[in-house]
């Protein structure tokens, strides 16, 4: 199976992309290594602005390069670009209406060792708050890439969040279709339904697999965007099967599953939503698979929800 | 050729107009950089109200949102809106709310949160660099913002940058809404800090508008951005309003307005028969 980081393909991707378009310009903030943009950096010099450790400033200056006609991305740790800099994303870019590309990368447990400091479990709950900011995550480098070339011709504002570490393949393929705001049907079914997000997409996969195996016909919904939501997908979902699952690298709260939930629940006949993520707690630290693991957002745990709800 | 005074002290009467009839404004923040903006409207930036986007414009950005009154007077008075309008200012659905909002032509960005303007700013001088454009920009900054960390960042990165098109005014009025700046967070000594963040510093009476205008005018020094420190009296032009904490946003009652508007009447005669 192929692993390649999702920040390793969105370099590749813009510096393909900035050749083609001076406009684009790369904000980091002492970020260019832990963004995998080292190799923007060499190849582009002159469309890479260091801001230094200022995450606040990086955002403000984004925006006034966006409004006079650059198309910013800017790469920082999500942990820090959705807390420390939420004022300037909702004033400066969402509210001002600023042609920028908010970066978070590393996000949710990515850093999972450092602890609840660099851990960003809040991020979607925070940024699909927010009028006028499309929130996206990609499940895989094949989904990272057409999401890229997707925001280097975007003029709205967004923010995409980004893991650390290779992940796995969703796809098999290079992606033409990519949709900004419209779920993937990654597999079709009609008992149960598993809607994840970003790398718990990969989860949800293996997860189907084997519940197949027992015979179960399951559906697996990629919500690779979060906000604009495919409501039509979920009531379709809601109506067709007995059982939602949702998956996220997320707070339980406000994150995916409670935007799942809130479309479900003003549905008459709504099939019942159980939301796996991150316990309202300082996460517990270790690598990426293990807190998956400890915090049920595995194969184990979606087969037991399944039994208890459906067998 | 405007005259200057006169011009700042008809801006003050919209100002007090505004504020009476809509019963909600920064009253001294207003009157305490109203000198401030009729400078660089019309004196010292190229900006046209019939082109308000064009590509080469001067662009200003207010980080001290809340004096949003003078700011849609002046922008009425040059005519990007209609002078009318500034009757619908804080009603319901008015785009002239109390904040900058850049539906309005003019306005460049929506600021309202303190300590982002300067910057927002910094990225569009940036841009110029970048693109090769000649146009200047100028950001105005409170005092009692300067007590927000993001404004230091703005400043570092502006002198890293060596953005010498770019003007930060501080409106050095010493009050703000608790009462005396110096009490509630010190920041002086305020243009050592300024130097010592690698900027230009220029002190001037920020309510002397041909002192003002004159340093704004002043060639930049090479590869350093320029501060502009404008030792202002807040409630300017008002004696009740001046110096007075309390009337940074106190809204005057009847019979403080019919005295407001008396006072900038004397102040215009005294002008015309100068």
């Amino acid at each position: 199976m192929n692993k390649i980081a999702n920040r390793q393909v969105m370099c590749e991707t813009l510096i393909d992309e900035a050749k083609q378009n001076q406009d684009i310009v790369v904000l980091t903030s002492d970020s260019r290594g832990s963004a995998s943009l080292v190799a923007f950096a060499e190849s582009q010099p002159k469309q890479m602005i260091e801001v230094g450790i200022a995450e606040q400033n990086i955002v403000s200056i984004a925006a006034g390069l966006a409004h006079s006609g650059k198309r910013p991305f800017v790469a920082s740790p999500a942990c820090f670009l959705s807390m420390r800099s939420i004022e300037q994303i909702k004033v400066d870019v969402a509210y001002s209406n600023t042609n920028v590309k908010l970066i978070g990368i590393s996000g949710g447990v990515s850093y999972g060792a450092l602890g609840m400091s660099h851990h960003s479990l809040q991020d979607i709950a925070v940024t699909r708050a927010i009028p006028n900011l499309q929130v996206i995550i990609p499940a895989d480098r094949f989904e990272t890439k057409a999401v890229f070339r997707y925001l280097a011709q975007s003029d709205q504002p967004a923010y995409v969040r980004l893991g650390r570490n290779p992940v796995e393949d969703c796809y098999q393929a290079e992606l033409t279709d990519f949709e900004v705001g419209k779920a993937v049907t990654m597999r079709n079914g009609n008992d149960v339904t598993l809607i994840a997000t970003g790398e718990t997409v990969r989860v949800a996969l293996d997860a189907a697999t084997d519940l197949e195996a027992q015979g179960l016909s399951v559906r697996v919904l990629n919500m690779h965007t979060i906000k604009p939501l495919d409501q039509k997908a979920i009531v379709k979902a809601a109506t067709e099967t007995k059982l939602i699952i949702t998956l996220e690298e997320h707070s339980i709260y406000s994150g995916l599953g409670a935007a799942v939930a809130e479309v479900v629940s003003a549905n008459r006949d709504g099939a019942a939503v159980k939301i796996l993520g991150i316990a309202d707690e300082p996460a517990v630290t270790g690598k990426t698979k293990e807190i998956f693991d400890h915090y049920g957002l595995s194969t184990e745990n979606i087969k037991q929800i399944v039994t208890e709800h459906l067998l | 050729m405007v005259n200057l005074k006169k011009k700042a002290l008809e801006i003050r009467k919209d100002v007090i107009e505004m504020i009476f009839h809509a019963k909600t404004g920064h009253t001294g923040s207003d009157l305490s950089c109203t000198d401030i903006l009729v400078a660089l409207y019309y004196d010292v930036m190229n900006i046209d109200p019939r082109n308000p986007d064009d590509p080469d414009r001067d662009r200003y950005i207010q980080s001290k949102g809340h004096a949003a009154e003078v700011y849609w007077a002046v922008l009425a008075d040059k005519g990007f809106i209609e002078k009318e309008e500034l009757k619908t200012f804080s009603a319901f659905g008015s785009r002239l709310i109390g904040h900058p909002n850049n539906k309005v032509d003019g306005v460049e960005m929506n600021t309202g949160s303190l300590g982002h303007g300067l910057s927002i700013a910094t990225g569009i001088a940036l841009a110029a660099k970048m693109d090769n454009k000649s146009y200047h920009t100028f950001t105005l900054l409170g005092d009692g913002e300067l007590a927000e960390g993001s404004v230091w960042e703005g400043a570092m990165a502006a002198a890293h940058y060596q953005l010498d098109n770019l003007t930060a005014i501080i409106d050095r009025n010493g009050l703000q809404i608790t009462g005396a700046s110096e009490d509630v967070m010190k920041v002086e000594p305020l243009a050592n800090k300024w130097r010592a963040f690698g900027w230009e510093v220029i002190e001037v009476d920020g309510n002397d508008i041909h002192a003002l205008s004159e340093e704004l005018h002043k060639q930049p020094v090479d590869g350093k951005p320029t501060c502009i420190i404008a030792h202002t009296v807040k409630g300017k032009g008002i004696s009740m309003a001046e110096n007075a904490a309390g009337w940074h946003h106190r809204v005057p009652n009847q019979e403080e307005y019919d005295q407001a508007i008396a006072e900038l009447d004397m102040q215009l005669e005294a002008l015309a028969n100068e």
